[in-house]
């Protein structure tokens, strides 16, 4: 009888639910656009504007029809959805990586440095969700960097507790008592035997995070407070929408239907990494 | 309780304290002099020089925060330099309409999550509970932004049944509350159906069934009752949430509350006003968690408090 790895038996486990096949197949058609979008977008988005056909609707030259300037929506749909990935992805791994490294401190260090750092998480988790990004964004300025920078400033909390807490676990393993036994130094030990100990959670965490990301970053966007150097965003075509909703309602239905897709598959694919990650779950 | 009470009051101070300091020093994060950046490029240098003054920005760090406490220990969160009024006068005209949308909101999202949960758990693996759960799913997916304008397309727009914006009759509120309490309703569906059937595995379930109870009885005298416990949790810390996402809903209906405010402080760089607006919006963050952890050991009698 042969026995599978445990990578394998997870991978096994996803393959066998339909939601992974959505959740993967429209990220990656994302991944995809983003990727491809100066070649397959109809326009280019710097020189797309043509004022007599403002606001006009669907057409078999404009798909998804014209935005306030003439521009069309199509093609900002496409490049907002390299700006929604490219803001998502970058917060996500600077906010995962400031976490762990806070968390891995926190836990391994413990005492006042633990004090410290995790009163500082629990300060931050004391502000509501976007306010504090919205805040920060606002008095930097609108740029695309301002804009990782709020999110991800606020963001990294989730993992740095999440991580701390693995961290409190797995120090009292066995394993990591039998290294110390034998004079590892604590980075070691850190790095190379707790630190895979909690990728399991993290990557469940990133996943439900970059869906955060995504909805915070059009959130900003759709309030004026996202990156407004050029790079079409959803959000910014949804707060022109809602302004035109009479005149123009198909400046509403792309982007949102664009977002809507790309956040369901992200909460399907971390939904199905929880169940197949969760040791409970498998036992 | 009494001394449970006192010690999480006491425990929120130091955070009050740090979120305090952090409000005042958002002020740090403008880039270049934020004198510039309130008064434009044409502003004399002693133009700059007074309003760098007022505002303490010439002081120590140190002294700023001090200042922001001494400052709001006083009363004060400073005067707008938009509306040339105070913050705070400001904040007590609009606070009520934000209050009013979300709790409108929240009711809604109870009335409609608790019965769509109770049917997805009491029907678990048959169509009425995919139903519910694929609506769950669509609520927590679909942006409240995105949400908002598309509510009105359809009721006022096409259909013209109800405002499309402002507060000015209980119809106004439909729109707004719907948009912003459907995320809500999606989380706890989920939570309630999750909840209830965790209980209805249990022994006391059994129990009662034995003693020739009716399923009705059951769910409603015994499981929804237990089932419900960890739901005010997650509706005291989603209270907050809702707040927040007030500013976004606030801003598709033209709503006259704080989210509108803030929005008009950020959008005319009116420092002392968006400083102001996150420190009611985080308090009353903090009063609502404040609150939940009180209620959740007077509901549960097995909750002893810590």
């Amino acid at each position: 009888m042969t026995s599978k790895s445990p990578f394998l038996k997870i991978l096994n486990t996803l393959a066998k639910n339909p939601r992974v096949w959505f959740g993967a197949g429209v990220l990656g058609f994302n991944i995809f656009i983003a990727l491809t979008a100066s070649y397959i977008s109809p326009f280019d988005p710097a020189d797309m504007d043509d004022i007599s056909r403002r606001l006009a609707p669907p057409s078999s030259e404009n798909w998804f029809g014209n935005d306030l300037t003439g521009g069309d929506v199509l093609t900002s749909v496409i490049y907002g959805t390299r700006t929604s990935l490219y803001i998502g992805f970058v917060t996500v791994f600077l906010s995962m990586t400031l976490g762990v490294a806070v968390g891995l401190v926190a836990g391994y260090r413990g005492g006042y440095i633990d004090m410290i750092l995790m009163r500082t998480v629990d300060l931050l988790m004391a502000f509501p969700g976007i306010l504090l990004a919205m805040a920060l964004a606002a008095l930097m300025g609108p740029s695309l960097h301002n804009v990782v920078f709020a999110i991800a400033a606020t963001g990294w909390t989730s993992s740095a507790r999440l991580v701390r807490g693995q961290v409190l676990t797995l120090n009292e393993r066995e394993y990591v008592t039998a290294c110390k036994a034998m004079g590892a130094s604590g980075w070691r030990i850190v790095l190379k035997h707790i630190f895979p100990g909690t990728l399991s959670p993290l990557v469940v965490l990133a996943t439900f995070s970059l869906s955060g990301v995504i909805i915070i970053e059009a959130s900003l966007s759709f309030l004026g407070l996202g990156a407004q150097d050029g790079s079409p965003s959803w959000g910014a075509i949804l707060s022109q929408g809602r302004s035109q909703l009479v005149e123009a309602p198909h400046l509403s239905i792309a982007p949102g239907i664009a977002i809507f897709l790309l956040v369901l598959a992200l909460n399907f694919l971390g939904d199905a990494l929880r169940d197949a990650l969760d040791p409970y779950q498998n036992k | 309780m009494i001394s449970f009470i006192l010690r999480r009051l006491l425990a929120l101070v130091p955070v009050g304290l740090g979120v305090v300091a952090i409000v005042s020093l958002l002020i740090l994060t403008v880039p270049g002099d934020p004198a510039d950046q309130i008064l434009g490029p044409y502003a004399t240098l002693e133009e700059k020089n007074e309003l760098r003054e007022n505002m303490g920005l010439n002081d120590p760090i140190h002294m700023q925060v001090l200042n922001y406490y001494k400052q709001i220990l006083s009363g004060s969160l400073g005067t707008s330099l938009i509306y040339r009024k105070p913050v705070t006068a400001l904040i007590a005209e609009r606070i009520q309409p934000t209050v009013e949308l979300a709790v409108v909101s929240l009711i809604i999202a109870i009335l409609i999550s608790i019965p769509l949960g109770l049917l997805s758990a009491i029907y678990a693996g048959k169509a009425i509970d995919y139903g519910a759960m694929g609506f769950a799913l669509m609520g927590v997916a679909i942006p409240n932004f995105w949400l908002g304008p598309m509510l009105v397309l359809l009721f006022s727009i096409e259909l013209g049944w109800l405002p499309v914006s402002e507060r000015v009759s209980w119809a106004s509120y439909v729109l707004p509350s719907l948009t912003l309490g459907t995320a809500l309703a999606a989380a706890l569906s989920r939570m309630t159906r999750n909840s209830m059937l965790d209980n209805m595995k249990e022994d006391y379930v059994r129990t009662a069934k034995a003693k020739g109870n009716t399923n009705l009885v059951i769910i409603g005298k015994h499981v929804l009752r237990n089932a419900s416990i960890p739901l005010v949790t997650v509706v005291g810390l989603q209270f907050g949430v809702l707040l927040t996402g007030a500013i976004i809903t606030e801003r598709i209906f033209d709503w006259p509350g704080l989210g509108t405010l803030i929005l008009d402080g950020i959008n005319n760089r009116d420092y002392p006003l968006v400083q102001g607006c996150v420190l009611v919006f985080s308090a009353s963050y903090l009063m609502v968690n404040l609150i939940t952890d009180i209620s959740y050991a007077f509901i549960d009698p097995r909750i002893k408090p810590q």
